[in-house]
């Protein structure tokens, strides 16, 4: 039997594994005249959670929705230089975006459930993704994706009121639940807890942590200490560029630039 | 700035004369603001007021009909009972009639018989025909009077006017006082004026010709221009690519919206009538024209409240891997459901009262049944309107005024609805 320690030395290893999940190369982006990447290189482990920081600006939060071509939206975006999951080019235009999204999930800044059921919220992912063949089927991803998301024992009884019903904390832990249904292998969360309070916070941190047994996770976040307390690796990003990358641990003790240094001890930022 | 030359500035006074009187001025201009808001109201609602008063003080009178009730004999030998239908009715209804006023001179018949609807021996006949069992008893029947009765018996017409000035004569108000006398006239609610359909005699005049119409044609016009804004708004505001074309696009949708509705009449009359060989008068083409108009509103609507829809929820679909399609049918356009439907409803009340696109697609024509369906000529609320406000009878003229409160009536129930609808569905974000 594995004990926690073992299990969190072997989760460490796999961190710093070269088992590359996702890859920037060269990533540049640009809205409209303005250049908001300049030619990032980034790589996201396997099942670890990777912290990707930086003041306001700095572009963490566009990289991230690089990963799963969410900048496709906007009209005036423009991303050259490779990414990659599992080896494939994600901007190459034969890539079918719908099963990218499907396995590049994402989670939100501001929670955002459909204005829809709480079982609906789950259901709709798997639904559109002909991932069940059942009622019963799709019962069950719903209560396990609940589950896993921590919110099953406080919503199982009121599953048909609508999602927007929730508390600021319910609905991010429900949105992560959204997320994980459609049983993607990489989660994004842009800042996903600046709209909550310590407690609901605390809650969310603790989630992250179980879920990257499964999940490899990318998490933008303004909290030091949240990237300290979930992250394996972490990126420090400033005006566009990546300044730094490399375990947490090190980074938060012994960064190798005065950037990180003064960013990470409240200097500037 | 430093802080040294910050704290130099002499401490404001805030009580002071001057600074209180400063205060006072913009406190004034406030106010000021708020007395010209109340005033506008003021004059709006006056205006409202004037309008509604002077309908109902002339209109109120069309929501009751004089009728006068009569036994009729109705005599197995004047009626063949295997064909009632070519009795001799008027004679049947006249010697019913004479036995009324027994007193009746030869010269007076022509002015007494005037007294009672044109129509009546047809009121009569038709309901003997439905019901056969009638034939060979007295049946009372009520019918309206002509029209200068019913405005004598809504004291319209003044007694004293010298008799060459007056639409009814002395002989007819002795007789209309004698039939009084009886306890044969009475004035009760104008179910006509519902249930009939138009008339040349005001008394026997009613909507329910122009309400079918209208109603065939909003039909036509929501069938039509509902789905095709709405596809037109979702495939400008979630597909089209931004480019001079669509740009151009737009500027003609918000032109179109401002064209006079008769434009659309004429092309209505040389598209659909002149070129696709449509028939004239019918809901179907005025349905259609309505849509032309109808349809840029609804465009514009959709398109603004498509874009109201939050961006959130358009990434939270996304995030989930939901597909374009997915995105708007399941997310975006349910969401935006409750502003689309206000917007069509304005848009259609708005149509409803469009008045010159049906006159020039002949929809002011005189029909006397209601339409059964929307290939059948008729005419619509605002033309019956129009056609009532040019007809000489004085009893068009309270009719005319009734017809506007009906039409407006209807205006209001939509507008209501779309109230509803936006109170009761539209969501905050």
């Amino acid at each position: 039997m594995l004990t926690d320690t073992t299990i969190e030395k072997k989760l460490t290893a796999m961190a710093n594994d070269p088992k590359i999940k996702m890859r920037g190369n060269k990533v540049n982006v640009f809205y409209g005249e303005k250049q908001a990447l300049f030619d990032v290189d980034l790589d996201v482990p396997g099942n670890a959670v990777m912290a990707l920081i930086g003041p306001s600006g700095c572009g963490k939060s566009t990289f991230l929705r690089c990963l799963n071509r969410m900048n496709d939206t906007i009209d005036i975006c423009k991303v050259t230089g490779d990414i990659t999951l599992d080896g494939e080019d994600i901007y190459d235009p034969k890539i079918d975006v719908v099963e990218l999204r499907a396995r590049v999930g994402m989670v939100f800044q501001k929670p955002n459930p459909f204005p829809k059921s709480i079982y609906e919220n789950i259901a709709y992912g798997p639904r559109i993704h002909g991932l069940t063949k059942t009622k019963a089927e799709l019962d069950e991803v719903v209560e396990s994706s609940l589950r896993k998301a921590a919110i099953w024992e406080e919503v199982k009884d009121r599953l048909q009121e609508p999602g927007t019903g929730l508390s600021g904390g319910q609905q991010q832990r429900l949105c992560i639940a959204r997320a994980i249904a459609v049983s993607p292998e990489v989660i994004l969360m842009d800042e996903p807890c600046s709209a909550l309070d310590p407690i609901a916070t605390a809650k969310v941190e603790e989630l992250i942590d179980e879920l990257r047994l499964n999940f490899t996770i990318v998490i933008v976040t303004h909290s030091m200490q949240q990237a300290a307390r979930v992250s394996q690796r972490t990126a420090m990003f400033h005006l566009g560029n990546l300044v730094e990358e490399g375990p947490t641990d090190k980074m938060f003790t012994n960064p190798d630039t005065k950037l990180t240094q003064d960013y990470i001890t409240g200097r500037f930022g | 700035m430093s802080i040294a030359n910050e704290t130099a500035r002499p401490a404001v006074d805030w009580r002071s004369v001057e600074v209180t009187r400063f205060r006072k001025r913009r406190y004034a201009a406030d106010r000021r603001l708020q007395f010209y808001g109340m005033g506008a109201i003021v004059i709006a609602l006056g205006l409202l007021a004037i309008l509604v008063t002077s309908l109902i003080s002339t209109g109120y009178s069309a929501f009751t009909q004089t009728m006068v009730t009569v036994p009729i004999e109705l005599r197995e030998d004047q009626i063949d009972r295997e064909d009632p239908f070519s009795a001799n009715w008027r004679t049947i209804l006249r010697d019913s009639l004479k036995k009324l006023t027994p007193e009746l001179e030869a010269s007076q018949e022509r002015d007494y018989f005037a007294l009672f609807t044109n129509n009546a021996q047809f009121l009569v006949r038709d309901q003997v025909v439905k019901n056969p069992q009638l034939i060979g008893t007295t049946v009372s029947f009520t019918f309206p009077v002509a029209d200068p009765v019913d405005q004598l018996s809504k004291g319209n017409i003044d007694r004293n006017q010298p008799e060459q000035l007056r639409r009814v004569n002395d002989v007819q108000i002795a007789f209309y006082d004698k039939l009084s006398e009886q306890g044969a006239i009475s004035v009760p609610f104008n179910w006509s004026l519902f249930f009939n359909a138009d008339s040349r005699f005001p008394e026997l005049a009613g909507l329910a010709g122009a309400i079918s119409g209208s109603f065939w044609a909003l039909l036509v016009c929501f069938l039509i221009s509902f789905p095709a804004g709405i596809a037109a708004a979702i495939y400008l505001e979630e597909f089209a690519p931004k480019n001079r074309l669509t740009d151009l696009i737009e500027v003609n949708i918000n032109n179109l919206a401002a064209v006079p509705s008769v434009v659309f009449g004429l092309l209505a009359l040389a598209v659909f009538i002149g070129w696709f060989g449509m028939p004239r008068s019918v809901p179907l083409v005025g349905g259609m024209t309505l849509a032309l108009m109808t349809l840029p509103t609804i465009i514009i609507v959709t398109r603004a409240s498509l874009k109201s829809v939050p961006a959130s929820i358009r990434e939270a679909a996304l995030g989930v891997g939901a597909s374009k399609h997915e995105v708007i049918l399941h997310h975006i356009l349910p969401l935006a459901m409750p502003t689309i439907l206000t917007g069509t409803i304005i848009g259609l009340a708005q149509a409803l009262g469009e008045t010159a696109p049906l006159l020039l697609i002949g929809m002011n024509a005189f029909i006397t049944s209601p339409p059964a369906g929307f290939l059948e000529p008729s005419t619509a609320l605002p033309t019956q309107i129009f056609i009532w406000a040019d007809s000489p009878e004085r009893g068009f003229v309270s009719r005319t005024s009734a017809a506007i409160l009906v039409l407006l009536s209807f205006l209001i129930t939509m507008n209501a609805i779309a109230i509803f609808f936006r109170q009761r569905f539209e969501r905050r974000w």
